[in-house]
């Protein structure tokens, strides 16, 4: 990081931005750190209760279950499509795809579409009268409306959303690996899993490290997709998400010492995620 | 040798999952032109002027477009300006000065947005256009200073000096020489800007209390919980918020692609 010469205006350059950056979310990030050590209710004044919003958390079902779903979500909006991806990248690398650009321009549209609008078409496709259940032939059932189902409609959302990311993303990769190392890894014996294993998972870890570091962060963030498709937090409180537990606690039950220290915990998850997944998949991102 | 059968069952899956990623889209357009009566045909293309004028979505793309383009064109000069800065001078404290704009990648915009509530209400600012495209500034400017650092650092050091020679200071320098060859990161820059603001919910859902600066996304939220909303009308409306980065997507698809692959990480 040495180049560059020798300027004072540099400061003045940089300054417009890092002043806005710092006011409205350096500010706000510190200040919610400071609100999650209170009980506040929003109006009146509040008391310094220390971190116990944060060992409430573990205490405490609602916020639990949340984080609980995420990880459920996480199957969905991360592993399958990751899976999804890889078997294709590697049953389809062998043909020379005409038409690639059309393909990539309809797989990775669903990533564009504001997720307020991408609700609402699956929810009409999860209707008792809906696509689904036509398909299935079982007639009449609510997917959103049932405990046992709801969390899974929205996973399955997810899967359709992040699919097409991971599938751009590997056969992007897989078309930058030179033939001669397959032909290489035939020659050596190796069968389809061999050829998986020796060569197109190491080729695609950077592809897979940023597939995985982008549907995590997606799947811990989730708010509007649930918020649109299950209002309060679904049935039974089977798709509260963390993201939903903030917007709840602050702005309708009066909790927003604890909405502040949820907000904590998955900022600081999301930096973990983005320095493990990096970590291990070797990803150079500055 | 890539066996016929092969070449197929290639194309087959690729269609699968094509259809799969298109289906959802093209069945709200197809549920959007159908007659809001059940059971009567035909193609009704006034659903999208109802949409538009009764259930007042103009109003809401309007808010739209108001922020967006804001946060784009706020979010775009900031960006070039600290970019240059961080990417062709060295001064003290540079370097920690840009790791901590880049901490603003990974701060989900869900943790911070119940502290900015306060922060902007304190100010008088909620319900406000401000309170909407000063925050996403904010967490957009991270992105584009560290995209277009790497652009900066990436043009020939004799371009700048040729420049210099000619007798450009650095001020012309960057508006005249650097920003017109920058062009295809600064496009990638404005479209996914474009793409964030416009689809942002959750900000909009908190800071916005009256209807008349409702925002697309928080507009189609409201239509959708009305008891009276009819599954046509409500399609129609959805196809109109969805649309504007639609049409840039279609267009400049590569930009997308690139700006979220290569920028990874944005949070």
């Amino acid at each position: 990081m040495a180049v560059g010469e020798p300027r004072r205006v540099g400061y003045l350059y940089a300054l417009p931005a890092l002043l806005v950056y710092a006011a409205f979310l350096l500010f706000p990030l510190l200040h919610g750190g400071w609100l999650s050590l209170f009980k506040w209710d929003g109006l009146s004044l509040g008391t310094f209760t220390g971190f116990s919003n944060y060992g409430d958390m573990f205490a405490e079902e609602g916020a639990l279950a949340a984080f609980g779903h995420v990880g459920v979500l996480i199957l969905f909006f991360s592993v399958l499509p990751v899976c999804i991806g890889l078997v294709l990248a590697t049953a389809l690398h062998r043909v020379r795809i005409r038409g690639l650009p059309f393909f990539r321009t309809v797989l990775f549209l669903p990533q564009v579409i504001a997720m307020v609008v991408v609700a609402v078409a699956w929810q009409r496709i999860f209707a008792p009268d809906g696509a689904l259940n036509f398909l299935l032939g079982t007639e009449g059932k609510a997917w959103l409306g049932d405990s046992s189902t709801a969390l899974l409609a929205v996973g399955i959302v997810g899967t359709w959303v992040q699919t097409g990311l991971a599938m751009v993303l590997f056969l992007g990769g897989i078309g930058k690996v030179s033939a001669d190392l397959f032909d290489a890894a035939r020659l050596d014996g190796a069968g389809p899993a061999g050829e998986f294993r020796s060569v197109i998972l190491p080729a695609l870890r950077g592809e897979i490290g940023v597939a995985l570091t982008l549907t995590v962060i997606a799947a811990l963030r989730t708010f509007d997709l649930v918020y649109m498709m299950t209002p309060l937090g679904g049935p039974g409180g089977s798709t509260t998400v963390p993201a939903y537990e903030i917007y709840q606690r602050a702005f309708h039950t009066g909790q927003v010492g604890s909405a502040a220290a949820i907000g904590v915990v998955i900022t600081v998850l999301a930096f973990l995620v983005t320095y493990v997944i990096t970590r291990i998949t070797g990803r150079e991102r500055v | 040798m890539v066996s016929r059968a092969e070449r197929a069952g290639t194309y087959l899956v690729l269609g699968v999952f094509a259809v799969f990623a298109l289906y959802p889209m093209l069945s709200i357009v197809v549920t959007a032109l159908r007659s809001e009566v059940a059971g009567r045909g035909g193609i009704h293309w006034e659903n999208f002027g109802k949409a538009w004028a009764e259930a007042r979505f103009g109003s809401y793309l309007f808010s739209s477009l108001v922020v967006s383009v804001s946060v784009v064109a706020i979010t775009v000069v900031l960006s070039v300006l600290a970019a240059y800065a961080f990417g062709t001078m060295s001064f003290r404290g540079r370097d920690a000065l840009f790791y901590l704009l880049l901490l603003g990648l990974t701060v989900p915009g869900e943790a911070v947005v119940v502290p900015l509530y306060y922060d902007l209400r304190d100010l008088g600012l909620t319900d406000t256009y401000a309170a909407l495209i000063l925050p996403q500034v904010a967490q957009s400017v991270a992105f584009g200073a560290f995209w277009l650092r790497t652009y900066f650092r990436s043009t020939s050091r004799s371009v700048v000096e040729a420049a210099r020679l000619d007798g450009a200071g650095h001020w012309q320098t960057l508006w005249r020489v650097l920003v017109p060859m920058g062009r295809p990161a600064l496009v990638t820059l404005i479209v996914l800007v474009f793409m964030w603001t416009w689809n942002e919910f959750l900000l909009a859902r908190v800071m916005i209390t009256g209807e008349a600066l409702r925002t697309a996304p928080l507009g189609l939220q409201f239509f959708s919980g009305r008891s009276d909303t009819s599954v046509p009308l409500l399609a129609a409306a959805s196809v109109l918020v969805a649309l504007p980065v639609v049409v840039v997507y279609l267009f400049l698809q590569r930009h997308f692609i690139r700006g979220m692959v290569d920028g990874a990480v944005k949070g």
